[in-house]
């Protein structure tokens, strides 16, 4: 097993084993953490699905143009979970304190928006909650990080990502049988979200533990207060630098979801009403697919595994460009990508895991995340452009071919060969 | 802090927020309860039968938003008395429009896991004739004016992972042969003079001339434009730009429409505007506040929009031609159309 932690030995982790049991599977610290994110995802998912239908039906305003913010956002969004990702690290270990005001920023943003009546408002009250979401972000995958076994964290991260989705999935449930029973109770929708959001808060206060310390951390006044040129200086650590090139690389030519739910409908001839399921679909083939995936990158490898993910995408667009359409092409297609997302999402952030030292986890899940998300909504922008210029489905061969070529260089750069070299060469 | 204590805490927090979150739920459950009630100072609202023939009298269609048992009904005023009563229909719709025998009603329907909305094309009587699934919340519904073909556009917008980002879908069917064009997006645009295709692209806010040919709203690349859309060719052909919600006079020379102007707040961004097509000469309507509807036009000299009002929204009009003031035609009402 391949261990970057540049202290070299490191004991069996000890934790959530009691003697003379099976070693649990997973941590109860990254089920409280999956559960605190189950929770937050259905407060968060209930404003998100009844927020159009707020601001056009409720407030009788016209939201066009009203995504322009999100490229803002975006940016915003990053460096956020740089901060939040680095901050936690300081201090020694302020992953919980850091993530808590995260999860306490948005959770205070959702009655806020009971009084937000016009769409500026509207816009910076969701934009003040992204930022919570940026930045808890990385304190979060750090903490599942240092919770969990090495070996395990594959497995760990699938669990923590499938909880996530069944949030997202539950979330538009309830926020529509509130609807329903308050008739347009739109104010009744935000005032539970907002309770459901601080029990997401208090979960995490009471249940996850207030340090997370591997056994083999050794404790110097140094190693606690990690600086800022130290994070970044991450990057020269061959292990993460090219994890994180990688996820950059790819992260460039994997198409958004929107684009790719619109191209899908456009070139499948989809009924119009159906559109609305493409993200359902995804989602339920990513939840079932999240834990058995992250354990089988366990076994065989994290980086195979979340190259075979790209290879799962590439293998989704082929068929969007096929001329095999119907409902049946469509379902495969949204299997593919929920594949995708199980093989890859959760799968990265285990692999980072590995290619950081303890101390750094939250500045090195910000690091490979951030690239990762900057890189795609680059991808954005680029694929926008052209298909204004080409129309969508050049524009769609085009980015496979992209991904094609990127993901056989992540695989000449991410081979085992190069992963295994030693990362004791960088002093950080 | 032992578990049983975190756990005895959780508990007490779990039944507190539980009391919060359901006396919101009953609150609000208990204020929809006093829209089915008939206000005391609102207009009369009568139970009838409401049709789309001519009659003798020139008549006003609207959905009627005053409180009680009538609320969001197609509800009839004669045009010269609309403050008056109004004759509900019993039919319910988000938005409507009719011309010539034909109605357009978009509908919420209450599924059990999420709200589907349906377009539903109405014959004479308000009967059904034919109804669609329409993919998001409806905007905008138009008619023809000959009653062949209607138009309607909804606003769609991602579930978790596509977030805040809106778009729109505009659809044109043919009452004749019920052709259905479900997404003007796929038309050929010409912008410019060039034949352009983008992502970004947004129709709205169909107006029509004939049973050919029609304006609309085009969005790209953060413009709008307004455009001639042809259903035969199926072309949108840009004609001028800064236009939203077009709606052409009855004589077919002016369009008013939604003007994003500079200078003005965010949150109120547009003033009602009129173009004249041959001279493509814009003059800014009499009202100065922010207008967030396709306006109507009552004659060829009179437009009547929607605007913010104690319940929900009022209907007010304007002089198309720059002059006048600004005066309210009636209260709690949206979605006008004339008919006769």
């Amino acid at each position: 097993m391949y261990l970057a932690d540049s202290r070299g030995t490191r004991p069996a982790v000890a934790r959530d084993i009691r003697p003379g049991r099976r070693p649990a599977a997973v941590p109860t610290t990254v089920l409280a953490l999956g559960t605190v994110s189950l929770i937050t995802d259905v407060s968060s998912e209930m404003v998100t699905a009844v927020l159009p239908l707020y601001v056009v039906a409720g407030l009788g305003l016209s939201p066009l143009g009203f995504g322009l913010l999100d490229g803002i956002n975006n940016g915003v969004g990053a460096l956020v979970r740089l901060a939040g990702g680095h901050l936690a690290d300081r201090g020694g270990r302020r992953h919980k304190a850091v993530a808590g005001l995260g999860y306490g920023l948005s959770a205070l943003c959702k009655p806020l928006l009971l009084f937000a009546h016009t769409l500026p408002v509207i816009s910076g009250v969701l934009a003040a909650d992204r930022t919570g979401k940026g930045l808890r972000t990385a304190p979060r995958d750090a903490m599942i990080s240092l919770a969990t076994e090495p070996e395990r964290r594959g497995r760990a991260f699938g669990v923590h990502r499938a909880m996530d989705t069944t949030g997202a999935l539950l979330g538009p449930l309830v926020a529509f049988a509130v609807l329903r029973a308050t008739v347009d109770g739109y104010d009744a929708v935000f005032a539970v979200s907002g309770c459901v959001a601080v029990l997401g808060v208090l979960v995490l206060v009471l249940f996850v533990p207030a340090r997370i310390t591997p056994a083999s951390a050794v404790r110097t006044p140094e190693a606690m207060r990690p600086t800022l040129r130290e994070a970044f200086a991450l990057l020269r650590r061959p292990g993460l630098r090219r994890l994180t090139v990688c996820a950059a690389l790819l992260g460039l030519t994997t198409v958004s979801d929107s684009f790719l739910y619109l191209l899908l409908q456009r070139e499948g001839r989809l009924p119009a009403d159906l559109f609305p399921l493409l993200p359902l679909g995804t989602a339920a083939v990513f939840l079932l697919l999240a834990v058995p995936l992250g354990a089988l990158a366990d076994r065989v490898s994290r980086r195979r595994l979340f190259l075979a993910g790209h290879g799962v995408l590439l293998l989704g667009y082929g068929l969007v460009l096929s001329p095999w359409h119907g409902v049946p092409a469509v379902i495969a297609v949204l299997v593919l990508h929920g594949t995708f997302y199980a093989a890859t999402d959760g799968v990265l952030a285990a692999a980072t895991a590995g290619a950081v030292p303890d101390r750094h986890q939250g500045a090195g899940q910000a690091l490979v995340g951030t690239g990762q998300a900057l890189a795609r909504f680059g991808c954005s922008l680029a694929f926008g452009a052209a298909w204004s210029l080409w129309g969508g489905r050049t524009a769609l061969a085009a980015t496979a071919c992209a991904l094609a070529v990127s993901t056989l260089v992540a695989a000449y750069v991410l081979r085992p060969a190069a992963a295994a070299a030693p990362d004791e060469a960088v002093t950080v | 802090m032992t578990r049983t204590g975190r756990l005895v805490i959780l508990l007490v927090a779990v039944l507190l927020l539980g009391s919060v979150g359901t006396g919101a739920v009953l609150y609000a459950a208990h204020r929809s309860g006093l829209r089915d009630e008939q206000q005391a100072d609102g207009p009369t609202v009568r139970a009838g039968s409401v049709s789309l023939r001519p009659t003798s009298g020139r008549r006003l269609l609207v959905r009627n938003l005053a409180w009680g048992p009538h609320r969001d009904e197609i509800a009839t005023v004669p045009a010269d008395d609309p403050r008056g009563p109004r004759t509900a229909s019993g039919v319910t719709c988000l938005r409507f429009h009719a011309a010539a025998g034909t109605g357009i009603c978009l509908q919420a329907v209450h599924g059990a896991l999420r709200d589907t909305y349906r377009a539903v094309v109405l014959d004479a009587r308000l009967h059904e004739r034919r109804r669609f699934a329409v993919p998001g919340i409806p905007t905008r519904a138009r008619v023809s004016p000959s009653g062949h073909l209607v138009a309607w556009t909804v606003f769609v917008s991602g579930d978790s992972y596509a977030g805040t980002d809106f778009s729109t879908r505009t659809a044109i069917v043919d009452t004749r042969t019920w052709t259905v064009d479900d997404n003007l997006e796929t038309f050929r645009i010409v912008r410019d003079g060039h034949s352009s295709h983008a992502a970004d692209t947004n129709v709205w806010g169909v107006t029509f001339a004939d049973d050919h040919r029609f304006y609309a709203t085009l969005a790209t690349g953060g413009k709008t434009y307004l455009v001639r859309g042809d259903v035969t060719a199926r072309t949108l052909t840009t004609v001028h730009r800064n236009v939203e919600c077009p709606s052409l006079s009855p004589d077919g020379t002016r369009i008013a429409y939604k003007k994003r102007v500079k200078g003005a707040s965010p949150d109120a961004p547009w003033r009602l505007y009129v173009l004249d097509l041959r001279t493509m000469k814009e003059t800014p309507t009499a009202e100065g506040r922010t207008v967030d509807d396709q306006a109507l036009w009552a004659d060829d000299d009179t437009l009547v929009y929607a605007l913010p009002g104690d319940y929900g929204s009022d209907l007010w009009t304007v002089p198309a031609d720059g002059g006048g003031t600004a005066r309210r035609l009636m209260e709690s009402a949206v979605a006008p159309a004339y008919l006769g």
